[in-house]
């Protein structure tokens, strides 16, 4: 496909579509009810369980895995029998309640997309569970957790199953509500309560966005909720571009709360309050990727109402593009080992929703997937470790534990270098495809793309090559050099160590499933298998936009894997260097003459960064106490000198005019009136007051006469 | 015309019980008097609904008399408190709101 590959698409689209069933696609709503079915279970039963209940919630998880197994399957199979038309989504819908005319339904809606997510979602959480039962063992509310990582479950695939823009609305909150549940899952210390309701009120910020969106949308494509209907019309060019702008940029807001995109993201590092496993099951699989997929759900009105096509900008691009570089620029000046990972999702997601500003639709729904397994792993890796030191302190209490934790160690390494991005590891290739997908003026050779996006293909190479020297910091600090804790580390148990291992074999493998087009070394039918059974056919009427897919080109890849290692090898070569110093009795960590203590410029950038580009600072210094704030102060010194000078010489002339009126007019006649009918209602309220008196039966006595008189009345007078 | 004595009736228990209402002191004879009020007006539904042969009049009854219970048990503890507070249930003590 050329460049001109949009085109070509539209050409190509035919009006065929296939129509696809079977019994697991049709009764998916099981795979959510069995998580929700289990928190009922556990939160009634749990206590009296052997096991606290969670054995039900692993039970229950497990059962939903295999569900969404075999809906896959089933997918697969629909997709393969439809050789190569597109395969219409299986919808089943109830109506739910019908108020003015308009059918509220529910119902479920299964595509590539929507098995994809059922997928990672399911297989994460079971790990998080079985993990969890470790992590949390002899935990005050224990049980209470394991009901919550339930609904938590059970709330994203709901969302994720959503067949109308008002069950994603209910899906977003529970999402949003359990994770503040388990972020302030202990919550008897301030801090942690404190950051769930930072990240609940920071995700009420987008909510409206998302309410004010979804209500435009409903409007606009003529009375309807349902996804598809509403993406069908918005490609179709039945609704009005600023009515798909505005939409869209409303959904765009909540997309920036959810997902912790840029100036709204600082509640996700906050939210590593909660205990690890819920951190690994938030990045990862449930809440912040609600974001992510409710882009690629409803891309026919980004895709149409952001222009993605044939140009090289848009806010979606942007604002992703800008996060990505803020996150993993933060990443850098963190000593909390899970906050270096915070900062690091924050990034990749960023990496995500970049891509689908770019129109690589498939590449972020990829990234999205391998992320999903690099990021688990590393978390409960971080985990582990703290399980071991009891702390989350690189600096203080970690180093050299590579000798105390050989599992973790490993696992740690192989997602780490899945995050970096070097092959055959799996986020290469889905970083590979993001980069070839921003088009670029086909610089690198990788052309086709849906617009030239050249800003974002150079966001995204910053972006590589911070990432390979952070994760090398936060790998030395953690498993290199000598232990600076207390206490003796030890490897964590198998409940701990097997969860890693099955997702470090996810983070070396995921990335084949998904193999660029003119990869030589394999048979053809073994590329781009994810893209093939997850990314929609486009067809006429169809609620999936004719999207360009850009050529991928070897010199992208082997320029971004150079760019990775460089980034690598500079983190290497310092921690060397610091190594050396050590040995001869230096500061473990860090260089006492570094770039930040020898150049100013260098010292400035490192306490910005410290200080989280100051954006804490101006949510709760600023805006939240702007009244008492400078601003307040600058508006007082204005009001002091600029307004009052006029009002002082007015007033002056007006306290001459008003001498006069009030001698004569104020004092002689109006104070008369007033004065006196003050006097009058005085003297009344005096004598009224003694009526009074407070006796509540002589209340009733005069209630009961005037009532005696009123029926007199009306009886004389009718 | 049966009618007559019931409504007859009902009309002496009326005045009976404002008669309590308004002179009797101690609250809890205030309870029962308006007791004796709200059965009084019983009467008169049960009466004209049979007069008009119509099931409603009886409804309404058991409605008032449902009401009622309700009434008496807030009012029982109210005057519980006030008993707690001040030794007493007289009536014409409890004269804070005067004015």
């Amino acid at each position: 496909m050329g460049l001109q590959g949009i085109g070509v698409l539209a050409a190509e689209a035919s009006a065929e579509i296939a129509h696809v069933g079977g019994w697991f696609l049709s009764n998916v709503w099981i795979i959510p009810a069995i998580p929700a079915a289990s928190f009922f279970a556990i939160l009634f039963f749990g206590k009296r369980m052997p096991r606290g209940g969670s054995e039900v919630g692993i039970i229950a998880v497990g059962a939903s895995l295999v569900l969404a197994l075999c809906t896959a399957g089933q997918w697969i199979g629909a997709v393969n029998g439809a050789h190569g038309t597109a395969v219409e989504p299986v919808v089943n819908r109830w109506t739910w309640w019908v108020a003015g005319g308009v059918d509220f339904t529910i119902g479920t809606l299964v595509d590539g997309l929507a098995v994809a997510l059922l997928f990672v979602v399911t297989a994460i959480s079971l790990l998080v569970h079985i993990y969890s039962t470790d992590y949390v063992a002899g935990d005050v509310r224990y049980t209470h957790f394991f009901a919550f990582l339930s609904l938590f479950t059970a709330a994203m695939l709901f969302f994720v199953l959503a067949e109308n823009t008002i069950q994603m609305i209910v899906g977003w909150e529970l999402v949003g509500v359990c994770s503040f549940v388990l972020i302030g899952h202990w919550w008897e210390e301030k801090p942690n309560s404190d950051a769930a309701m930072k990240a609940f009120l920071t995700n009420r910020v987008g909510d409206i966005g998302l309410l004010v969106g979804v209500s435009v949308l409903f409007f606009a494509a003529g009375g309807t909720f349902s996804i598809l209907e509403i993406n069908t019309r918005a490609i179709d060019g039945e609704i009005g571009h600023n009515l798909l702008l505005i939409s869209a940029l409303c959904l765009l807001a909540a997309v920036i709360s959810k997902s912790g995109q840029f100036f709204l993201h600082t509640w996700l590092p906050d939210a590593m309050a909660g205990p690890t496993p819920v951190s690994a099951l938030i990045h990862a699989a449930t809440m912040v990727v609600a974001g992510v997929y409710l882009v690629a759900r409803m891309y026919g009105v980004f895709f149409e109402g952001m222009v993605i096509a044939g140009s090289s900008i848009n806010a979606l691009a942007l604002i992703g593009g800008i996060t990505t570089l803020v996150g993993a620029s933060l990443a850098f000046v963190q000593n909390d080992i899970k906050r270096v990972l915070a900062y690091s999702t924050i990034s990749q997601l960023g990496y995500m929703v970049m891509a689908l500003g770019v129109g690589a639709w498939t590449a972020a729904v990829f990234h999205l997937f391998t992320h999903a397994f690099f990021k688990a792993c590393l978390f409960l890796g971080s985990g582990s470790v703290s399980h071991s030191v009891h702390s989350f302190d690189m600096k203080k209490d970690m180093g050299g534990l590579r000798k105390h934790m050989p599992h973790t160690f490993r696992t740690f390494m192989i997602a780490s270098v899945a995050l970096a991005g070097l092959p055959p590891l799996a986020g290469f290739w889905s970083k590979d495809e993001i980069l070839a997908g921003t088009g670029g003026w086909g610089v690198f050779g990788a052309t086709g793309g849906n617009g030239a996006y050249t800003a974002m293909l150079f966001m995204g190479m910053a972006t590589a090559v911070l990432t390979a020297a952070y994760m090398t910091r936060c790998i030395y600090l953690t498993f290199f050099g000598t232990y600076r804790g207390h206490g003796h580390p030890h490897e964590s148990g198998r409940r701990i160590t097997v969860p890693l291992w099955i997702l470090a074999i996810f983070a070396v493998g995921a990335g084949w499933t998904n193999l660029p087009k003119g990869f030589q070394i394999v048979p053809k039918s073994w590329t781009e298998q994810f893209g093939h059974y997850v990314e929609p056919v486009a067809a006429e009427h169809f609620y999936f936009p004719a999207i360009a897919h850009a050529t991928p080109s070897w010199t992208l890849a082997i320029v971004s894997t150079l760019v990775a290692l460089t980034g690598a090898g500079v983190a290497v070569a310092y921690y060397r260097r610091v190594d050396r110093r050590a040995a001869a009795g230096g500061a473990a960590t860090e260089l006492a003459d570094g770039p930040t203590s020898r150049w100013t410029v260098a010292r400035l950038g490192h306490r910005v960064l410290v200080q989280k580009y100051y954006l804490d600072h101006l949510y709760t210094g600023i805006v939240a106490k702007g009244t008492a704030g400078p601003i307040a102060r600058g508006a007082y010194w204005f009001n002091q000198h600029g307004i009052d000078e006029v009002v002082n010489q007015a007033g002056r002339k007006a306290v001459a005019a008003g001498q006069v009126v009030y001698d004569r007019i104020d004092q002689q006649v109006i104070d008369g009136v007033v004065n006196t009918t003050g006097k009058a209602s005085h003297g009344a309220g005096e004598e009224l007051r003694r009526m009074q008196t407070g006796k509540v039966q002589q209340y009733a006595g005069v209630m009961f006469v005037a009532a005696v008189v009123l029926a007199a009345a009306l009886l004389l007078v009718l | 015309m049966l009618l007559n004595q019931f409504l007859v009736l009902s009309a002496v228990l009326f005045a009976i019980g404002v008669y309590g209402v308004l002179a009797r002191r101690n609250g809890v004879l205030v309870l029962m008097s308006i007791e004796l009020i709200l059965n009084a007006v019983n009467i008169n539904l049960v009466a004209f609904g049979s007069y008009v042969s119509s099931i409603s009049g009886e409804v309404f009854a058991l409605f008032v008399i449902t009401v009622a219970a309700a009434e008496v048990g807030v009012g029982l503890a109210i005057l519980l408190l006030l008993y707690r507070n001040r030794q007493s249930v007289d009536l014409s003590e409890a004269d804070l709101m005067r004015g």
